[in-house]
């Protein structure tokens, strides 16, 4: 069915539609109108969800964790500071192999308040064992929320699952949205562990460093397994409703001489970029990514790579663009750019590559020499 | 529940856990599961009993146990209770916390659930410090008392939870103690039969924390009773009950100086603390005594 919807209204339909058990949530702007559409469904009966209207993030996903380590479907949403004080239960959703789905819709991190969007809260999460997604339009933001429950509930993967939604440049835009009839595509929830009385059992005991180090490297081997399950979840979505997503979204990138890689909306602004420069002669690409864990395996050799990071790792550089650098063992052109919602556009995204300087890094709007 | 011997035989915590000798809590916690029995889940933050549960992958406890942060055991229990409730099961959800993940870092997270009506039982074992870690002061360890981190004495009293709790109107709430299995197996049991969070406090003395012989963890516990540094009581739809252990001790007390002699963590202590703890103690008996009195 085709309707209007902002980023957030899209992800709570979506939650409606994959009916969780239970949806723990806090308020939080940009992210709020998500969890305030899911208690309307669930008042007016659209959805038949417990909604546990908790005191904090913390809670929030505490609650989920209960919920979930006792078999339930679950769901709740966050934002940059309700993502940083839930960052204790984050990893413990991840370490005790939970299927949690979340929305983050990304904003700065105080202070000075702000609430315009930037990744770092995400990528302060980078290392907890969740899966990471970043999405560029409502229909995306959609889409890849229905899909992210049946890839954390599949048996080879049981980790959560983060997608990642620009504040305000997608939460709150609207853009045309084409819901699908859902069918089987996401099986019921069966966790082969789940707490139950007739079969008791300690969650997360006392563990000592044998088993500890077994249990880091079952998450990894999880992650890696994770791989072919995006692969087929995504040719699934396909199959049933007619619209392909990769690891990565590719914009003129066969023949490219230099390659901008982006997440989220400035990731769908660069294409526009790419226009632009292919009609002054630069032959340049978009690889816009999608998936950042895990991190795929990204086809740049003999291109000039560059970087836009909206978020960054203080005393040391751009995530994304380390992360490429260490990836693909080559150097690139980070650009630092769009931090606490900077206005950027395609006419910037151009500048930055006709004057790229590779193994350089770029603060966009405070140094000047590009 | 008139005598010992009607509490059940089943054992739900197994022989030779790494509890210290003595262990309140190990004590407190048998009542509770026998009292609740097999169909139970534990929810359990960083705490003492967290610790002696057992190494994986072997446990000591019998129903399953939920570990789950220091601040969060309220939370989790929400999640968890509301699933249950959900789907139609009757699993007893119990969060079975010390003094530190109750009245100090997980208090947020209990008002919360307290506040939205989780249906759950919030058991608070209160050894009054920080005894996983070595004991280290709590806002419910008593004034005067010595612990790692006051070394001469703790200068503030010990928070009232209970008040705290009793602003929250849960249908039932009470005090125990792990020296009256009974009373403490009695109110469990009662608990469990209301819809809704409810509340038991059962102080339970720890002999290195406290700095007592282990085998006087009994007697110290009816001392704090029978000297009323711990009043037993419990309430119902707000209407409170003192129970007769403590309606004895209102009436004839045993001196405060006999229970602070007992213990290491008072040795030292000044007479004008001692007479402060005696006109707290006076005035949270006036309290609850005019409180049961009113009509």
């Amino acid at each position: 069915m085709k309707k209007i919807a902002t980023g957030n209204k899209a992800v709570a339909e979506a939650v409606k539609q994959a009916k969780p058990d239970v949806v723990a949530a806090y308020p939080i702007t940009p992210q709020t109108e998500i969890v305030e559409t899911l208690a309307d469904y669930i008042t007016s009966g659209q959805l038949s969800s417990q909604y546990i209207p908790v005191e904090s993030e913390h809670s929030a996903m505490a609650a989920c964790i209960g919920a979930s380590i006792s078999g339930g479907r679950t769901f709740t949403a966050t934002s940059s500071q309700g993502l940083a004080y839930m960052h204790e239960m984050t990893n413990w959703a991840a370490g005790a192999r939970l299927p949690i789905v979340m929305t983050n819709v990304n904003r700065s991190l105080a202070p000075g308040w702000n609430i315009w969007v930037e990744h770092t809260d995400a990528m302060q999460e980078r290392d907890t064992g969740w899966l990471q997604v970043y999405v560029s339009t409502v229909q995306e933001a959609y889409d890849t929320t229905l899909m992210a429950f049946r890839i954390a509930e599949h048996t080879d993967v049981l980790l959560p699952v983060m997608i990642n939604l620009d504040g305000f440049t997608l939460s709150h835009i609207m853009q045309p949205l084409d819901t699908v009839e859902l069918g089987n595509f996401i099986p019921p929830i069966n966790l082969p562990n789940a707490v139950d009385p007739n079969n008791p059992g300690g969650y997360g005991t006392l563990t000592g460093p044998a088993d500890y180090i077994r249990f880091r490297w079952e998450i990894e081997r999880s992650m890696r397994d994770a791989f072919p399950v995006i692969k087929k979840t995504h040719e699934d979505f396909f199959k049933s409703f007619g619209r392909r997503y990769g690891f990565t979204e590719e914009y003129q990138c066969d023949d490219a001489d230099v390659i901008v890689i982006a997440l989220g909306t400035l990731g769908k602004e660069a294409e526009v970029a790419v226009d632009i420069l292919r009609k002054e002669g630069i032959k340049a690409g978009s690889m816009r990514l999608r998936w950042f864990r895990p991190f795929p395996k990204l086809d740049l050799a003999g291109k000039d790579v560059v970087v836009i990071d909206r978020d960054y790792s203080f005393g040391f550089g751009g995530v994304v663009a380390h992360s490429i650098r260490a990836k693909n063992q080559m150097e690139v052109f980070s650009v630092i750019a769009g931090l606490g919602g900077q206005e950027v556009t395609y006419d910037d995204i151009a500048v930055f590559v006709r004057n790229r300087h590779i193994g350089e890094e770029f603060w966009f709007g405070v140094n000047n020499h590009v | 529940m008139n005598t010992i011997a009607e509490i059940p035989n089943e054992e739900y915590i197994l022989k030779c856990t790494s509890a210290c000798a003595g262990c309140g809590s190990l004590l407190t916690l048998r009542y509770v599961l026998k009292a609740a029995g097999p169909d139970t889940v534990l929810v359990m933050p960083a705490c003492c009993t967290a610790a002696f549960q057992g190494i994986y992958p072997k446990t000591a406890f019998t129903v399953p146990v939920v570990n789950i942060a220091f601040g969060a055991a309220a939370a989790c229990a929400s999640g968890m209770s509301s699933l249950f409730r959900a789907t139609g099961r009757k699993t007893k959800v119990i969060v079975y916390a010390g003094d530190g993940g109750t009245l100090d870092i997980g208090l947020q997270a209990m008002s919360g659930a307290f506040e939205r009506g989780t249906d759950f039982l919030y058991i608070c074992y209160d050894n009054e410090a920080y005894g996983n870690t070595g004991m280290q002061r709590s806002s419910a360890t008593p004034l005067g008392a010595k612990t790692t981190t006051t070394p001469a004495g703790k200068p503030e009293v010990k928070k009232d939870i209970d008040a705290i709790i009793d602003a929250h109107e849960p249908p039932y709430q009470a005090t125990a103690c792990s020296s009256y299995p009974q009373d403490l197996f009695r109110k469990v049991q009662n608990a469990l039969t209301f819809r809704g969070p409810t509340f038991i406090h059962v102080l339970s003395p720890c002999p290195p924390g406290w700095r007592y012989p282990t085998e006087k963890t009994v007697e110290i516990g009816k001392l704090a009773v029978k000297s009323g540094m711990w009043v037993l009581y419990e309430r119902e739809y707000g209407k409170i009950t003192i129970n007769a252990p403590s309606k004895a001790a209102m009436k004839k007390p045993v001196a405060l100086e006999e229970y602070l002699a007992s213990q290491g963590r008072f040795k030292g202590i000044d007479s004008k603390t001692v007479e402060i703890l005696k006109q707290q103690i006076q005035k949270d008996q006036d309290r609850l005594a005019a409180e049961e009195a009113a009509p």
